[in-house]
């Protein structure tokens, strides 16, 4: 069968000696720095993104992959034993992962967490391998009308599904694009937005803007209130769960894993969206949904396994059409072309050995985190009592040496620093990153698709309409439009009618 | 102080990006528009200089008419000497090499914390510094030089 040589392709390209290691490397790297309380696994890759420059392409996107299973699960850990989620889609994992540690039930929470994942990322990683060559087909009939459109959705549906104001979130995403823009115009070479300095003429660099924007902004955020974290160290009980305990995680494991991996393909964080869908599902589906919110395992294996197969799922639009579903995503696609690989269709037919290869390192970096980390949770646990402030110094050098490493330009640093303001502004104001971010990386992108379709339309818009599939794409985008902004209509004017009733 | 609620964050972020908008905008003016057929450098940066314009002005108008929640504490001292960390590093490691450059660098992103020692910093700075170098110039033999031309006699 295509899809058994294939996968056999993949894991004797993943399970060579020199690409385990980078995998076991990238999954501790990940798991140390996400374990860090509010670090979570975008800022995670952002600052560790320059380390895996130097490697072959393969090696390098397996570490990354490493990094981000690793983070992600630093973030849970983080968020069961300190109710510090550092993404948002660890902090329903929080809500009973927390209340499960304090009734001592801390070591179960982490392995129902770690187990649940594991089964979602083994099913997801098969549905990568399943649903990802069709759809390369698909997308190689893409044009640019279609591509643009795509994009078009994938911008919005991010804004849907971020947190907050969607005003606030669409105007994040246009900032985005327009720092996108800086640098040279592809068609005319006209330096755009560089202010006349010479070396942003190849754009801002984007780990400048990824590390500035998450990793700066978060370091700052936790200086703002330096006190002392409760960790819940002393009441880890044991951490293989018991047959109850199995049984209770079957139910929840395997709808999450269904709800996430739908959910993880939507461009625009469906890791986020699926792991609050799993949640909303368990509590109304459990019998005892009053003992949600107050530690119910249900609500630590749902969320979890749902994040986690998102989380792969979320691979199959970066690696059939090259456009990023979440900011994790939008790194990768970095990492990407900067390692010279152009994301989109032509990856799987052009580089199957790394095509494959990343889709079978997904699964062994999940396995690698099981085996990993339920010995080593008492290691992460001990990290966590190490004061902020003798970490952020060394996250703090890492970025520097990261960041200039990428092309020795010392203006990089600048933006770096810039960017960190600009997140942390953000962060006061309420403004979402992660829109931004992938505004940042489909701008150029969004801009060439559409003088594209515009040329070969002969100046006529109507093209995005009149072909069939990007009607479709925008007609969605214009439903999810339309849908996030009446829920706000409402609860506007529920509390109106609130104040009118006082 | 007027009676009227609003939601002070909101109207920052509504005329910052404004402001940001008519930086766009206004940067735009030099680059060629050309028409929708041929679209010329500045004709995409245009539209979206005028859509962050009227987003910012949305968010402006929305914010009037609500209460909103508290700014919260502000990283001063994190600023202070977070935010030069990577720009003194851009600065020196040219002319004072990796080794020193970074030395300062994590130096002066140590005392962001209130909590930190003095001595303690120093340490630390000279721990990140030895481990740094030796992981990424020897380890995975970045070209960087380590000592650069300032301190060449």
């Amino acid at each position: 069968m295509d899809l058994l040589s294939n996968l056999a392709l993949g894991f004797s390209v993943a399970s060579s000696l020199a690409n385990m290691a980078f995998c076991l490397i990238g999954v501790i790297l990940g798991t140390l720095i996400g374990v860090l309380p509010g670090i979570g696994a975008t800022a995670t890759i952002a600052m560790l993104l320059p380390i895996t420059f130097q490697l072959e392409p393969v090696s390098s996107l397996i570490m990354l992959a490493g990094i981000y299973y690793g983070a992600q699960y630093g973030g849970s850990t983080t968020a069961i034993l300190i109710n510090m989620p550092g993404e948002s889609s660890s902090a329903v994992t929080a809500i009973d992962g927390y209340q499960m540690a304090r009734k001592g039930r801390a070591g179960t929470a982490l392995a129902t967490a770690a187990l649940g994942s594991f089964f979602a990322g083994t099913v997801a990683t098969f549905l990568v391998a399943i649903f990802a060559p069709p759809l390369t087909t698909i997308a190689l009939k893409f044009g640019a009308a279609e591509y643009f459109s795509l994009m078009v959705m994938g911008l919005v549906m991010s804004v849907a599904l971020a947190h907050g104001s969607v005003l606030k979130a669409l105007a994040m995403v246009v900032l985005g694009l327009l720092l996108g823009l800086v640098g040279t115009d592809i068609y005319t070479g006209t330096p755009r937005f560089t202010l006349g300095i010479t070396q942003y003429s190849d754009g801002l660099n984007f780990v400048a803007l990824a590390v500035g924007v998450f990793g700066i902004a978060e370091i700052l955020r936790n200086l703002e209130d330096e006190h002392d974290r409760e960790v819940m160290t002393k009441s880890i009980n044991r951490l293989l769960p018991t047959r109850d305990e199995l049984r209770q995680m079957v139910g929840p494991v395997l709808r999450g894993t269904a709800v996430g991996s739908v959910l993880g393909i939507l461009p625009g964080g469906g890791a986020i969206l699926a792991s609050f869908a799993s949640y909303t599902v368990e509590k109304k589906l459990s019998t005892n949904p009053g003992e949600f919110g107050k530690g119910a395992l249900a609500g630590v294996a749902g969320p979890e396994s749902a994040n986690n197969a998102g989380a792969q799922t979320s691979f199959i639009p970066l690696l059939t059409l090259g456009i990023p579903a979440n900011p994790v995503m939008a790194l990768m696609i970095g990492a990407m072309i900067i390692q010279g690989i152009v994301p989109g269709p032509n990856v799987v037919t052009e580089q199957p050995a790394l095509f494959w290869g990343i889709i079978a390192s997904m699964w062994i970096g999940n396995l690698m985190l099981v085996v990993l980390n339920l010995p080593l949770i008492g290691l992460w646990v001990k990290l966590l009592t190490v004061p902020y402030y003798v970490l952020f110094p060394i996250i703090m050098a890492m970025c520097s040496i990261g960041v200039y490493s990428v092309a020795s330009n010392t203006y990089d640093l600048f933006a770096v620093a810039f960017f960190g303001l600009l997140g942390y502004l953000m962060s006061k104001l309420r403004c979402e990153p992660a829109p931004l971010l992938l505004g940042f990386v489909l701008g150029p992108l969004l801009e060439e698709n559409l003088r594209r379709a515009m040329i070969l339309s002969r100046g006529d818009p109507t093209t995005f309409v009149t072909r069939p599939i990007s009607a479709i794409l925008l007609l969605l985008t214009l439903g999810v439009l339309v849908l996030v902004f009446t829920p706000q209509i409402r609860r506007r004017r529920d509390e109106v009618f609130t104040e009118s009733d006082a | 102080m007027s009676t009227k609620p609003k939601d002070k964050t909101d109207i920052a972020t509504g005329l910052l990006l404004m402001a940001a908008a008519a930086f766009f905008g206004w940067q735009t003016r030099t680059l060629e528009i050309g028409t929708s057929l041929r679209m010329g450098p500045g004709y995409f940066p245009m539209v979206l200089s005028g859509l962050l314009f009227l987003l910012g002005a949305l968010v402006l108008i929305k914010a009037f008419g609500r209460e909103g929640e508290p700014f919260g504490k502000i990283a001063w001292r994190g600023m202070a000497f977070i935010l030069p960390a990577p720009v003194f590093f851009g600065l020196t490691v040219r002319g004072l090499g990796f080794v020193p450059a970074l030395f300062l660098a994590a130096l002066i992103a140590a005392q962001a914390s209130s909590r930190m020692k003095p001595l303690y910093s120093l340490l630390l700075a000279i721990v990140v510094t030895i481990a740094s170098t030796l992981i990424f110039s020897y380890g995975l033999g970045l070209p960087f030089r380590r000592f650069g031309p300032w301190l060449q006699f």
